[in-house]
């Protein structure tokens, strides 16, 4: 009985005393950027580069040149195993230490966020997923998606496509399947390839797997009896593996197999060994750990003992997509400090920073950064910046890029997008601003 | 001492049946439910509103409705998410399609309709009892997503396929969308809570909570001493996916503002059900208790490492909390399989006695 009361006692302390711990601890003098990462459950696999991408490029700015001009920046991970409720709650808990801006890395996070951003002024940085819509910034001030958003992913697929069948015309009578999560993410390609397919006359088929994405023999029975010239998959964590592994299994052609861009990192086609060999996914910057920046921080933060990935992990797909995402985030930052000053900044500094960004071949040269990506120019009412895509084909053993620099069709994304961001905005009740007045 | 009962005589039948018979007790609630409208939108802070309470109170009236199901009537059911989505996608095809319409009487539609898709997947419990039910009811649970993903109707065509609360007013205070705050979205949800608790608390007392509890006991005793199973456990679900519907309205509306199905997936019905069974099963102070445990814990489990200074990785910290929360669950129910609403029942026979125990 004594046992009991002690333990109902205990109980009701440590239920009173949860969620105290989140009081916020004493600003200092820096930037602080939380880091929403999953490096557990089903989306680990995604996850995990990510999140060490991150970590390990804003150390290098912290070792190597001391912070933005001079400002460190503070940055705190909060594991969300991909899950929106438990996104939001690490959201809320670290926005007591006053973040500047936020890279969600999930869009179903992403869409929680939108809403919140005007009222505390927090920055979402959606890099290449998140709402496509947000890319029309005349509606979306506090939302980016640059460099690309889904919708021009799916029409530079498209004509990838027809680039490879010998023009455009050519896919006419063609399958293509779409193999998704079917979760806000991976269906939002799926209005554009379907206007596509009426524009080209190809014929689309819309496969949807279910969370989290490891059951997938049905999809793959249905491919077979379909037998499509081309699969464009859409597909995150554990259901990236799965997919290429059935598609091998199979004996599908693997490269008529495209990825989108967070379906393929090492960790998606490594499992399924030889059988992966031809598969090719979508991009927008090289993979490998070739570069200058790649040196840097081997250097300046791995022989520090700092480091936190595995050596051999740094350049995979995804470590390098974060670290030009923090990059990006990083010179958005010193774009603000050049109008607000070398301090710490608000997230409506910050914004400002990100809207008037533009990064040129000669500032990625400076970054250790050539050839890794495009130069990138973000403006009020693009947030999109100007992106290009890539696609990129495994040989088993790594990476190589098979393509040139693509243009999506914008003359289709882009009227589209701006009606469904006229769309969108009327549900948070927003107002359009007046571009030509913020010059 | 101060919990004594001496001198309180009961001496009419309002008072002998009283829902809380003791002074103490009523003085305690009314104190208690006095200080959860005024204090926390006084003075907590944001996160304590949105990531804490709200969902807390959300999860607590969901809780309450599988109880009403479960705990009373004994009908298992793993349902539970697909009928909180039900009454989420009703809420918002009806708010949107009325936007006239007070959010309030949303709300309640949301639930008529969820009580009403909850009666029909109720009918095969007539038949079947037990795991069989459980299995049954797991069906609704896969087939309603499944209609909520599929039909694009539900979510007016959204390209995303997600739905977002609108901006609603109740008194000319917003309380549903993106610009309502914290605070007003925790008062709306504490004020559901409060008049459903209390409706549930009067319905178990009632007629229908004790044939609930008959049919529970011994079914076949009960139809003998002319309970008619049919309406019994029909009504049963029906009310207990009141109960869910509302909750799913809420966990759109008041807590998430934005969701899909991923929202309302297997895992929704396994916490409540935990929550349940850790708070106490027929015990409607139980499913308090359990959404309290379930929603608290793991937030203090992932504070506490920060709390003490401890800098562990996030991974690392993610898995310990998920072996010290499920260690806990398991120790609890060993040390008290009735649930946390016996150990408060154990507590306050213990005050009573104090401090001359015998």
């Amino acid at each position: 009985m004594r046992v009991k009361l002690l333990l109902s006692v205990l109980l009701a302390l440590a239920v009173a005393a949860g969620p105290l711990a989140a009081v916020a601890p004493a600003q200092d003098k820096s930037i602080f950027i939380p880091l929403l990462v999953y490096r557990t459950g089903p989306y680990a696999p995604s996850g995990i580069p990510i999140a060490n991408g991150a970590s390990d490029y804003f150390n290098l700015v912290n070792e190597r040149d001391g912070g933005v001009n001079g400002v460190k920046i503070a940055f705190e991970e909060c594991e969300t195993q991909y899950d929106t409720k438990q996104g939001v709650e690490c959201y809320e808990r670290l926005k007591s230490r006053s973040p500047v801006l936020v890279n969600p890395y999930s869009t179903g996070i992403t869409y929680q966020l939108i809403p919140k951003a005007p009222g505390d002024k927090v920055v979402i940085h959606s890099m290449g997923y998140g709402m496509t819509a947000s890319a029309d910034g005349r509606w979306f001030p506090w939302v980016f998606n640059f460099p690309m958003t889904y919708w021009s992913q799916a029409s530079a697929f498209v004509k990838y496509v027809g680039q490879q069948e010998g023009g455009v015309e050519k896919l006419k009578g063609k399958k293509i399947a779409h193999i998704y999560h079917n979760s806000p993410y991976g269906r939002e390609a799926n209005p554009t390839l379907e206007e596509l397919a009426r524009k080209y006359g190809f014929e689309l088929t819309l496969l949807a797997v279910d969370h989290p994405g490891q059951e997938q023999k049905s999809t793959w029975l249905q491919i077979r009896r379909l037998n499509p010239d081309w699969i464009f998959v859409s597909g995150w964590g554990v259901m990236n593996q799965v997919a290429v592994k059935e598609a091998a299994a199979i004996g599908y052609k693997m490269d008529h197999m495209v990825g989108n861009w967070w379906t393929g990192t090492e960790a998606d086609v490594v499992p399924a060994g030889d059988g992966a060999k031809g598969y090719k996914s979508m991009t927008f910057h090289a993979p490998g750990a070739n570069f200058k920046v790649h040196q840097d921080i081997f250097k300046h933060v791995y022989d520090k003992g700092k480091g936190a990935a595995k050596r051999e992990a740094v350049g995979e797909v995804l470590y390098n997509r974060m670290a030009i995402n923090a990059m990006l985030n990083v010179e958005a930052i010193r774009t603000a400090m050049t109008k607000s000053g070398n301090k710490p900044l608000t997230g409506e500094q910050v914004r400002w920073g990100f809207e008037n960004l533009n990064l040129t071949e000669k500032r990625l040269e400076e970054l250790g950064m050539k050839g890794m990506m495009r130069p990138l120019r973000v403006t009020c009412e693009n947030h999109e910046g100007n992106g290009l895509a890539l696609v990129q084909q495994w040989d088993g053993k790594k990476w190589n890029i098979v393509s040139d620099w693509m243009e999506p069709i914008r003359e289709v994304v882009r009227p589209k997008l701006e009606a469904a961001a006229v769309e969108e905005a009327k549900k948070l009740g927003y107002t359009m601003r007046d571009c030509a007045k913020e010059k | 001492m101060i919990y004594r009962t001496a001198g309180q005589f009961k001496t009419t039948y309002a008072s002998d049946q009283a829902i809380f018979p003791i002074v103490q007790d009523r003085v305690a609630v009314t104190l208690a439910l006095t200080a959860a409208f005024v204090i926390p939108p006084a003075l907590a802070s944001e996160y304590w509103l949105q990531a804490v309470l709200i969902p807390l109170l959300v999860y607590a009236l969901a809780a309450l409705g599988l109880n009403l199901l479960t705990g009373y009537a004994g009908q298992l059911s793993l349902g539970t998410g697909g009928f909180m989505a039900v009454g989420a996608y009703s809420a918002f095809k009806l708010s949107t399609a009325f936007p006239h319409l007070d959010i309030v009487a949303v709300f309640l539609l949301a639930g008529l309709v969820a009580a009403g898709v909850g009666l029909l997947f109720g009918i095969p419990s007539l038949r079947i009892k037990g795991f069989y039910l459980a299995v049954a009811t797991l069906a609704a649970q896969f087939f309603l997503l499944w209609l909520f993903n599929k039909v694009a109707w539900f979510v007016n065509y959204a390209p995303s396929g997600t739905i977002t609360a609108p901006d609603r007013e109740v008194l000319g205070v917003l309380v549903t969308g993106p610009n309502a705050t914290a605070g007003a979205r925790y008062v709306m949800a504490l004020a559901f809570v409060a008049v459903f608790g209390l409706v549930a608390k009067n319905l178990v007392r009632g007629r229908l909570g004790r044939a609930w509890m008959a049919i529970r006991d011994r079914d076949i005793a009960a139809e003998i001493i002319g309970i008619r199973p049919l309406r019994t456990k029909l009504l049963a679900f029906g009310i207990s996916s009141f109960y869910c519907g509302v909750a799913g309205a809420e966990l759109v509306f008041l807590y998430l503002g934005s969701a899909e199905t991923q929202a309302f997936d297997i895992n929704i019905s396994f916490l409540v059900l935990f929550m349940v069974i850790i708070g106490g099963l027929g015990s409607i102070l139980g499913s308090f208790l359990g959404a309290a445990f379930i929603v608290l814990v793991p937030i203090f489990l992932t504070n506490a490492p920060h709390l003490v200074g401890l800098g562990l990785p996030v991974a690392l910290q993610k898995q310990i909390e998920l072996m010290v929360f499920g260690a806990l669950i398991i120790f609890f129910l060993i040390v008290e399989p009735h649930g946390l609403a016996r150990l408060w029942q154990i507590t306050k026979e213990k005050l009573r006695l104090w401090p001359f125990p015998h």
